[in-house]
């Protein structure tokens, strides 16, 4: 017991510690949350008619981070699939910090759906024997159990991996290689049944065609690791993890491959809509044209289609991909890109014009975004945490005393120049095992 | 004998009046010729009831009575035997000028005029083409004279409207209800408030 | 200050801050009056409509019957009438005469409680063009001419059409909705999470959300309610048309509120497996047709041309 009283002590000892950007960083973070929090407080009392949501949007802003970041926490699957089935080594280093960002993106959906529906507190009614689920004839009870399951898993496995190392032991094989080739199917499925709970919907054909659930598997794996790229090249830069090239290298390819199919499968269903040219080409129409006047949409989609086509050749030509910057920027650009293309870009035009037909233009109102915003900030807050214990216990800076139950914490400053000697405050008569 | 011979005769003749009377009476069915409809002349049996011609009134069969309620007299007009029952029927066709003047007939005015749908002697009874008098409450016999199409629909609920239990005791609402008789024509209503556009209603 | 003891302080003061914030989190629980709180964890903690024993149903419909006269300062009945044996409601709709008047939106409004402010109204008259037909991408939703019916024009007033195959129903996650034996899809409003996908699914845009705290003036509110049609909706839950089932469901059933109003008698209601009824007739004998047939939702809101 006291250990893990020991171990909590000195990760909270490793978050409230740091240089300055990192306060800067967590105290901005933290800021953004408060403000998020108040515009949630400010919802939860006038209800969400506050948002610029109604009958004919009924599923605005918060439901399309909702499903951008679901495909973001579903590509972490693309940095396990080498890492372990494979047993490609460059990968398998940092593939915790895949699954970290995984849990953190999971928590950012879950916040968002929560803030999105009517009665937060009858949650209870979704869990299964003890509420009703509409398992298995409702698509978002498939996407309750399915987010969860993803969860635990991810958190089992990281927590696991991270613990083990901590107590300076070899994590065992038999334990999380099954749950981590169960990740995999599992990825795959918190995608494809967000994916299917649009399909699904004869009512809006925007959404009704069986080439939705590709596309949405294609972004997610451009957007989740055009993130952990820069999460990657960050923390080479600024702390002692070592991430060789060639992993980046690899990601990045996998990227573009995603990335063209990506692309494919949108003109694959532009051409359809344009060439059949029936009354479903509306909303694509509202898109990508603007419908009857209304075109609120039309700069950011185009932004979006810039954006992706400009990454897309930045990852396909080795010579930008190798290129640090070319590449940050090709990441970026995906980031931007798909999170539009995916996020507004997928949910509005599903609803204008609606079944009446009748067009009502969305655009988030002013407590929607700080909301947005805040669980962003919550998300990034909570990866910050994770990465700032995790790291260290990767670089074996953060693990157990030699006394077998106190902490022992090395290196307590967040971001490290690779190349400098130990700071003042440390101790210098401490061990430091490199990753 | 001369009674014999007068009641020869006599007999003969009550025999053929009871036989004529009987064979009248038998509702054994009768055969007669008739033109079918693509034109051929066929034999066709007809019972003695069938045959009894049913534009004569006493030959009539008796109308459904349907549930109305009270039709929708203007004030204190109903009986108009309280008034015409002093006055000395007119039948020429006019404009009328001391009473009734707020009534402008837009009906098949070239057609007819009141008394042709007004019985002229009773004026508390409507007046049929076939001559028979009908009572205000019945008034959908008069109209679906005309507008047979209607009449049908109405019978069976697809035309007007019906108020009461959709399981139970309905009201069916005569044409006059909705359809001033005088002026049929359905005048342009207008129209409650559009909803409020979503977005701009102040919250 | 030494590594140990450092982490021991540490260790103090995230106890210390722990516990501050658990009580001060029972304090906000345990804080409205003991009668308030008591309604809101059985509020809270009821069970779905269709899981309720016979005994607890009628503890929910006492408890909102208190709280809803309480409410509105008036005698307020919620009742929870099931469904007649041998029933399945149909409407019709006779485009040949609906005038676009709008009377039937208000009778509703009325009828069933809708909030005013923000305005929610069930049914919405679609203004359509003669010579383009029915094609809903040229109805007209705002029109608001002087006097109906224009020319050129005939109107459609579209409700839930009470589906047969909903896909509403299909998708709510925590079955908060379905279809009812007589064919009346209902929401239980105590049990809705406000998701909205069922918003999202049907294809006829009959289903409302309330978005804000519904505004129901006491004087306007009709008192003869239905646990699952016409009570009033608190926030955050989706409503929609229930074809009165406070009213029809009645022995002997009264027609639906709209269908009472209309002043030129286009609409028509009854139980489409009486042979004897006006809805079967009309299906039967006049050209009737439904909206979206290609999704097969089979609904049992009938339009038709009666001349």
């Amino acid at each position: 017991m006291k250990n893990i009283w020991n171990f909590f002590a000195g990760t909270l000892v490793l978050v409230s510690k740091g240089s300055k950007a990192y306060y800067c960083w967590v105290l901005f973070l933290l800021i953004l949350m408060g403000i998020g929090a108040s515009a949630y407080i400010h919802q939860l009392n006038e209800g969400l008619i506050v948002s610029n949501m109604r009958d004919q949007v009924s599923w605005g802003f918060y439901i399309s981070n909702f499903t951008f970041m679901v495909g973001v926490a579903a590509a972490a699957v693309l940095l396990v699939i080498p890492a372990y089935v494979y047993e490609w080594g460059p990968i398998k280093e940092f593939a915790v910090l895949g699954e970290l960002l995984a849990v953190s993106a999971i928590v950012m959906c879950l916040l968002f759906v929560t803030v999105d529906i009517g009665h937060p507190e009858r949650f209870w009614h979704l869990i299964p024997k003890i509420g009703l689920l509409n398992f298995p004839q409702s698509l978002l009870a498939w996407d309750v159990v399915v987010l969860n399951t993803y969860l635990v898993l991810n958190l089992t496995i990281s927590i696991y991996i991270l613990y083990n190392i901590y107590y300076k032991r070899e994590p065992k094989h038999n334990f999380y290689t099954p749950l981590v080739l169960l990740s995999i199917p599992s990825a795959i499925s918190i995608h494809t049944v967000t994916a299917f709970l649009y399909n699904g919907l004869g009512a809006r054909p925007f959404w009704n065609s069986s080439i939705l659930v590709p596309r949405f598997l294609a972004s997610a794996f451009c957007s989740g690791p055009a993130f952990m790229l820069l999460i990657f090249l960050l923390v080479r830069k600024y702390t002692k993890f070592r991430i060789k090239d060639e992993a980046i290298q690899k990601v990045a390819e996998i990227m573009a491959y995603a990335m063209f199919i990506n692309l494919l499968l949108l003109g694959a269903e532009l051409f359809k809509e344009y060439y059949t040219d029936t009354i479903h080409l509306d909303s694509f129409q509202y898109l990508f044209q603007g419908l009857h006047g209304h075109s609120a949409l039309v700069p950011y989609i185009w932004t979006a289609m810039v954006f992706n086509v400009t990454a897309f050749f930045l990852f396909l030509v080795p010579a930008t991909r190798k290129n640090t910057m070319t590449l940050i920027i090709g990441c970026v650009l995906v980031f931007i890109g798909v999170y539009i293309e995916k996020g507004m870009g997928l949910v509005i035009p599903g609803f204008i014009p609606d079944t009446l037909h009748e067009i009502y233009e969305y655009a988030p109102s002013n407590t929607e975004l700080l909301l947005a915003m805040g669980i962003w900030a919550t998300g990034l807050f909570v990866y910050t945490m994770l990465l700032r214990v995790a790291i260290p216990i990767l670089n074996r800076d953060f693990h157990v005393a030699d006394d077998g139950v106190g902490s022992f914490i090395g290196d307590q400053l967040f971001l490290v120049q690779q190349k400098t000697e130990p700071l003042p405050n440390c101790n210098s008569s401490e061990q430091e095992y490199t990753a | 004998m001369k009674t014999r011979s007068f009641t020869c005769p006599t007999l003969v003749l009550v025999a053929i009046l009871l036989f004529q009377f009987m064979s009248a009476t038998q509702s054994q069915a009768v055969r007669v010729k008739e033109f079918d409809r693509s034109g051929k002349l066929i034999v066709v049996e007809k019972t003695a009831a069938e045959l009894q011609p049913t534009y004569n009134i006493k030959n009539k069969l008796a109308e459904n009575i349907f549930p109305v309620p009270r039709p929708p007299f203007s004030e204190g007009i109903f009986p108009c035997s309280q008034c015409h029952s002093y006055m000395k029927p007119n039948p020429t066709r006019r404009t009328l000028t001391e009473y009734h003047t707020e009534i402008v007939l837009h009906h098949a005015e070239g057609q007819r005029w009141c008394t042709d749908c007004h019985n002229l002697v009773n004026r508390d009874k409507l007046r049929l083409v076939s001559g028979e008098l009908i009572n205000f409450t019945e008034s959908y016999r008069l109209c679906g004279q005309c507008h047979g199409d209607k009449f049908r629909d109405w019978k069976v609920g697809v035309h007007g409207k019906r108020t009461g239990y959709w399981n139970g005791d309905k009201q069916y609402l005569l044409c006059v209800h909705c359809h001033n008789p005088h002026d049929p024509k359905f005048k342009a209503l207008k129209p409650l408030p559009p909803p409020e556009r979503p977005g701009t209603a102040r919250h | 200050m030494s590594e140990i003891e450092k982490n021991e302080y540490v260790q103090h003061r995230s106890r210390r801050k722990f516990l501050k914030e658990m009580a001060a989190g029972i304090g906000l629980i345990a804080l409205p009056g003991k009668e308030a709180s008591a309604s809101m964890w059985e509020d809270f903690f009821q069970k779905h409509f269709r899981e309720l024993s016979k005994d607890e149903l009628k503890n929910v419909l006492a408890r909102l019957e208190k709280k809803y006269s309480k409410q509105f300062s008036k005698q307020v009945t919620v009742k929870a009438t099931p469904p007649i044996e041998g029933v399945r409601y149909g409407y019709a709709l006779d485009l040949s005469r609906c005038i676009g008047c709008r009377r039937c939106v208000y009778a509703c409004v009325k009828e069933n409680n809708q909030s005013r402010d923000p305005q929610i109204h069930w049914i919405r008259v679609l203004q359509m063009n003669k010579e383009k037909g029915v094609d809903l991408s040229q109805a007209e939703h705002y029109y608001n001419p002087e006097k109906v019916p224009e020319k050129g024009h005939f109107y459609m007033p579209v409700q839930c059409q009470q589906c047969e195959n909903p896909p509403c129903t299909k998708v709510c996650p925590v079955q908060a909705t379905w279809k009812e034996n007589d064919g009346i899809v209902v929401v239980d409003y105590n049990w809705c999470i406000g998701c909205r996908y069922c918003m999202a699914a049907c294809p006829y845009g009959a289903r409302h959300f309330n978005w804000g705290k519904p505004g129901l003036p006491a004087a306007e509110m009709n008192p003869d309610t239905h646990y699952l049609g016409n009570r009033p909706r608190p926030i955050g839950v989706v409503e929609k048309c229930t074809f009165c089932i406070q009213r029809t469901r009645e022995q002997p059933g009264r027609y639906p509120a709209c269908e009472e109003i209309c002043p030129v008698g286009a609409r028509k209601f009854g139980n489409l497996l009486d042979p004897e009824s006006e809805i079967r007739y009309l299906i039967e004998n006049k050209r009737v047709f439904i909206l979206k047939e290609e999704l097969n939702t089979q609904p049992k809101f009938f339009y038709f041309y009666a001349t």
